[in-house]
């Protein structure tokens, strides 16, 4: 394995009961790659991240971060990723600054290198100066930003992003979707997006398609339309999952 | 992974719970007010209806409220433990808990400092109780409420355990009222927080028999010596057990592979 590669998925299977929810995937995401996962509704995104996340547990195939097995070597593993999830899961009742400490303290950093590390983070969101406001009290793309400034203080190489612009304004939903591409830029950061909107794509980007538990499609953008014979990633993905919505 | 790191963690996990707590006035006082209506209401209208023999650890005859003191501290860490796993079901709906378990320490600890985090807030509770009950002229002796702090610890450790361990087959908010019918009401009344074995046994042998095994009991009556500046032996045993036997199934819960998350194909 390449030392540039921060996940690597294969022969992944998973199933609820007698239902199968992801068939055989593979994949390898490398450092300074950000992959996009479209699926419909049901296509088995969110299971594959709860696997990634060892939220479940699969008995079939095998998953690693940086190397490290997930299974076998969990904690190693969970120490390279950061994770935005769909839901919010930041406490409403703590400010920024309390949710912030919290995650350092989660993940070992001291009060000197965490103190740090958040100003580092807020003040690339912009947000620093609001660190000791309370979460209820920030609109739904600020309460965003400071998920992924927590996702990203413990340094991760990996960075899942659970549809984090899911409800959000179209002036909040680009700036995180060019932050992101930024971080992939910058920062060699490897991120695995799960994501149902074609216009957060960038023409640089990896494509993953799902649909019903299976990889219908995996390259860059370039890839995917050729192998498609479309000329829009739209068309590519009606005529992967049979005009089901992203 | 450092010690440092342990430390750290469980610390941010029971700092975290008690500033919510102290933060959340309107908890704090529910939680006070249940066990002070039990004493204040409760205790003053059965103290006429209910005759105490003199039994350890009480030396001379007691007032009916100075015999369910221990029952309502029970009660305290036995609904804040309870109260704990509603909170975990809700955190797990709402996503939060996600948090807790993708950071890179075992699941068995983070269980653990939640369960830490949930009993040091029960055993403020306690003590503030204890304070108001003070006023009330129930007093113990000095040494009791020093000793009890240990005791307090085990029993909100074994009550949260239980409350993380029904918190895992729980599937739904919902589904939490059934708890409180089957497991919360039952073990309180069928305990000796409110009235002696020997006296439950007059009415039923059976009932004084389940009473007996009933590991509340033992967590109160473990408590009420503890108060007096004794140490029951066998009730600290029988909580010590009930603590590993309900951690080690909620940790085998919370597990990936073998939980009930998988055959609920709810995540964490």
């Amino acid at each position: 394995m390449s030392l540039q590669t921060a996940l690597s998925i294969e022969k992944l299977s998973f199933s609820y009961g007698g239902k199968k929810a992801l068939d055989q995937l593979g994949f390898t995401i490398n450092s300074g790659e950000c992959t996009l996962l479209l699926g419909p509704n049901g296509a088995g995104k969110s299971t594959l991240f709860s696997l990634i996340t060892r939220l479940y547990d699969s008995h079939e195939g095998q998953i690693e971060l940086c190397g490290f097995n997930v299974k076998q070597q969990t904690r190693q593993a969970l120490a390279k990723l950061g994770v935005v999830f769909q839901q919010t899961t930041l406490d409403m009742d703590l400010s920024v600054m309390q949710n912030l400490r919290y995650h350092t303290s989660l993940h070992g950093l001291g009060r000197k290198v965490a103190l740090q590390r958040i100003q580092q983070e807020l003040e690339r969101l912009n947000m620093y100066e609001r660190r000791f406001e309370k979460i209820r009290q920030l609109n739904g793309g600020h309460r965003r930003r400071v998920e992924i400034a927590r996702a990203l203080l413990h340094k991760p190489a990996l960075l899942l992003l659970d549809e984090p612009t899911v409800g959000l304004d179209v002036p909040s939903r680009l700036a995180i979707v060019e932050y992101v591409h930024q971080l992939v830029a910058e920062e060699k950061l490897a991120v695995l997006w799960a994501s149902h909107l074609i216009d957060e794509i960038y023409p640089e980007d990896h494509l993953i398609v799902l649909h019903k538990g299976q990889i219908k499609a995996k390259g860059t953008v370039d890839e995917v339309l050729l192998n498609t014979g479309t000329t829009s990633i739209k068309d590519a993905f009606y005529s992967l999952t049979q005009g089901e919505q992203a | 992974m450092s010690f440092l790191h342990y430390w750290r963690a469980m610390w941010g996990i029971v700092g975290r719970e008690l500033w919510r707590f102290v933060t959340q006035r309107e908890r704090f006082i529910s939680a006070l007010v249940r066990p002070l209506v039990w004493l204040f209401v409760f205790a003053a209208g059965f103290r006429a209806a209910l005759g105490l023999a003199i039994t350890p650890p009480y030396e001379t005859y007691i007032l009916y409220e100075v015999y369910i003191t221990p029952g309502l501290i029970g009660m305290i860490q036995l609904f804040n433990g309870m109260q704990s796993s509603l909170s975990m079901v809700y955190d797990r709906e709402m996503g939060s808990m996600r948090i807790l378990m993708v950071c890179p320490l075992p699941r068995w600890f983070l269980l653990l400092s939640k369960l830490l985090a949930g009993t040091g807030v029960s055993i403020l509770q306690v003590y503030v109780f204890l304070a108001i009950a003070w006023f009330y002229d129930i007093h113990a002796p000095w040494q009791g409420y020093l000793w009890i702090m240990p005791t307090l610890l085990l029993s909100g450790l074994m009550l949260g355990a239980l409350g993380l361990l029904l918190s895992s087959f729980i599937k739904q908010l919902e589904n939490f009222a059934g708890v409180m019918n089957f497991v919360i009401f039952p073990m309180f009344f069928m305990s000796t927080a409110l009235y002696p074995l020997w006296k439950m046994r007059e009415s039923s042998v059976f009932l004084s028999k389940l009473a007996e095994y009933n590991p509340f009991s033992q967590a109160v009556e473990m408590i009420r010596f503890a108060l007096y500046g004794q140490f029951d032996q066998q009730a600290f045993i029988y909580t010590l057990a009930a603590f590993l036997i309900f951690m080690a199934a909620a940790i085998i819960g919370y597990n990936p592979s073998k939980g009930m998350m998988v055959k609920k194909g709810g995540a964490a």
